[in-house]
């Protein structure tokens, strides 16, 4: 674990146009800390990231496999699949379904899991007393 | 010509009485930046897909696909995957922390003053080049469709509506307006798809096979073949590599499309019009239905005008759309082809008109709220100040971009569109993603991605082919497009310059990000939407 610097910046908000804008007390940088790495806010982070890591990963090489198959087999590419209709068109036309099907479940898990696992670190930091 | 002109009217005087009608409800910054963050998710993303369905998408790949067959498709499909890195990793976060532009979620960790000028830096770049290649489109398509309308002329028109729009109407006009230019651009493309098929019995097999009988002279690849724009057997070297070019270029310009939309400031300007993250998740979700669906039409726009009207026949790759149109209208000089024709061409100018002014208010939000408000005055201006200053930048802007392109009327459009993702995914998206998700990030790393990245990318595009109206024989830089060496380089900036931060003492940055990282995952804090005022009936 990294040791922080106990005075640089504590509960400053340098920024006079940030979102909470100039009303309210400066909310201490320590409460912060505390719902960090409160309990509820790691499921939060552990599960989102559980699903985006792998998400991210998988759509970067589908898509990156179009343009590499493309360029490194192009004979293969041209192989004729239904009358002129070719392997890279329909590669290309499966990037479009890959996309939404993606988009789709993620959407879905963010409203049913992620949604509430966020609600539940805000009624966490209503208890704790953070004022946003 | 008469028809184009009519229905050209038409739409521009629907898009006016949007405007007066926003006019009435843009008082506050929060209504002219982010039209009070009241616009649904729905909503925002049929303007997502308007802001995004550029000129040089909608008539750029119609021609690509036209002219180069398969290999122009490949824009469609980066443009399409490219807002599952939107959606995953950048639009809840950005709508959780910022207020207004990209550069309030840099502020909430990092100097405000260094990295708000920085950002206005890279923001004014990115719309500044996007905007000029709209307008060129604009003035070029104008021209060739309305002879009697000179270029310079058009440019003007579409300046002076735009100003119009955002100085009037602000976010709320800018979201309304491309709105509708989404709804009839899906309605032109339903339309013209539609007919493309009709001419093939509604027979994909017969369509394609008409396809495979075009052939392109050069390779002698037919147009359902990849390697016509990018050829195949040609060597690059890179560093210590040598790649095949094609697959370099290809490589390259997928790394522009995927990592570059996510930086364009226009785009993440949109999240902030809606109420909550939900609203911004579900946004990009009918963005990603919309926009694929039209880029999937892409295709039997661009092979429809390849088949049926022939390279030979389009005088311009950019009105390869609008060609198509008059010859399934019934060819020119008929009354159907005329309809057709003006019904399109209407399509692309509203479409430009739509562009521009989202491109315009980010520009002016990235002067006015950056720069001035939070820079030079500190964040000590008052609100009516504020959007009188906004509006002032709006016109700046706005004037500055139509003497640009005025002079610029032989501009290459895509080459400034390239400039334009290779600064947005080279300086601004290693910058946001280090700023939500990496600890040690900090104020010099910021200023030193943006910066770098901005100019690394500038540079490469100038010194490489095609930035010259002649295309250079041997240029420094071998790739048309430089994302495949800038992307690094723009995350390698940032990187250096947070390792030289810290060895300054830099620790604010550190000692915020437990507050950024909890507040973009979960929304605490979260702007709200603006409070319901009564206005007063007399504007």
């Amino acid at each position: 674990m990294e040791t922080r610097n106990p005075t640089a910046g504590r509960g400053v908000r340098g920024d006079p146009d940030g979102p909470t804008g100039t009303e309210g007390a400066p909310i201490a940088t320590s409460r912060w800390d505390a719902l960090a790495t409160s309990a509820e806010f790691r499921r939060l982070i552990t599960a989102k990231r559980n699903f985006i890591i792998p998400a991210v990963a998988f759509f970067l090489v589908y898509y990156f496999a179009l343009p590499l198959s493309n360029g490194l087999a192009p004979s293969l590419m041209n192989t004729k699949v239904i009358g002129n209709i070719n392997l890279a068109y329909l590669f290309a036309l499966s990037e479009f379904v890959m996309a939404w099907i993606l988009a789709a479940v993620y959407i879905r898990r963010a409203n049913r899991v992620f949604d509430p696992l966020a609600a539940a670190v805000r009624r966490l930091a209503e208890r704790m007393g953070v004022r946003a | 010509m008469t028809p184009t002109l009519w229905i050209t009217a038409v739409v521009v005087a629907i898009t006016l009485g949007i405007t007066i009608w926003a006019a009435r409800q843009t008082r506050t910054s929060v209504q002219f930046y982010a039209a009070g963050r009241k616009i649904t998710g729905w909503q925002n993303g049929l303007a997502i897909a308007g802001d995004y369905m550029s000129a040089a998408s909608f008539l750029g790949i119609a021609g690509l696909i036209a002219f180069n067959g398969y290999d122009g498709f490949m824009y469609s499909v980066g443009w399409l995957v490219a807002y599952l890195t939107v959606l995953l990793l950048i639009a809840e976060p950005i709508r959780n922390t910022g207020k207004y532009t990209m550069a309030d979620v840099l502020a909430y960790r990092m100097s405000p003053g260094p990295v708000r000028s920085a950002a206005a830096i890279s923001t004014l770049a990115v719309s500044g080049f996007y905007m000029i290649a709209q307008m060129v489109g604009a003035g070029s398509v104008l021209h060739l469709l309305v002879p009697s309308f000179p270029f310079r002329t058009a440019v003007v028109v579409v300046g002076i509506l735009m100003i119009g729009y955002v100085v009037l109407g602000g976010m709320v006009a800018t979201t309304w307006v491309q709105i509708v230019k989404a709804s009839l651009l899906m309605a032109g493309a339903v339309l013209l798809s539609i007919m493309v098929l009709g001419h093939f019995g509604f027979n994909p097999l017969r369509f394609f096979d008409a396809i495979a009988n075009v052939v392109d002279k050069k390779s002698g690849l037919n147009f359902t073949q990849p390697g016509i724009l990018y050829p195949h057997g040609k060597q690059v070297a890179l560093g210590p590599l040598t790649l095949d070019k094609s697959v370099v270029e290809n490589v390259s310009l997928g790394m522009a499309l995927i990592f570059g939309t996510a930086g364009l400031p226009h785009i993440l300007m949109r999240f902030y019009t809606v109420p909550t993250a939900r609203a911004a998740r579900a946004s990009v979700g009918w963005a990603m239905g919309l926009i694929g669906a039209f880029y999937v039409m892409t295709t039997f726009l661009g092979f429809g005008a390849a088949t049926l009207v022939g390279k030979a026949h389009i005088p311009n790759i950019n009105v390869a759309a609008p060609k198509l149109a008059e010859f399934l209208g019934g060819g020119p000089n008929t009354l159907g082809g005329d309809l057709l024709l003006g019904f399109i061409s209407a399509v692309a100018f509203a479409t430009i008109l739509a562009v521009v002014a989202g491109l315009t208010l980010a520009a002016s939000s990235a002067f006015a709220h950056d720069f001035w408000m939070n820079v030079v005055r500190g964040g000590k201006e008052s609100e009516s100040e504020q959007v009188l200053v906004a509006r002032i930048a709006a016109v700046a802007v706005g004037i500055i971009a139509v003497l640009l392109a005025i002079n610029l009327p032989t501009a290459n459009a895509a080459v400034l569109v390239a400039v334009a993702f290779a600064v947005a995914s080279s300086g601004n998206l290693p910058v946001i993603l280090f700023t939500l998700f990496w600890k040690r990030f900090n104020t010099l790393g910021a200023v030193a991605g943006l910066i770098g990245g901005t100019f690394v990318s500038i540079w490469l595009v100038i010194i490489g082919p095609g930035f010259g109206l002649v295309p250079a024989k041997n240029p420094a830089f071998p790739l048309a497009n430089p994302g495949i060496v800038s992307i690094p380089l723009g995350f390698i900036f940032a990187i250096v310059g947070t390792y030289v931060g810290e060895l300054l003492g830099d620790r604010r940055a550190r000692a915020m990000y437990p507050e950024i990282e909890v507040r973009s995952q979960t929304g605490i804090g979260a702007e709200p939407s603006s409070v319901e005022e009564r206005v007063p009936a007399a504007v």
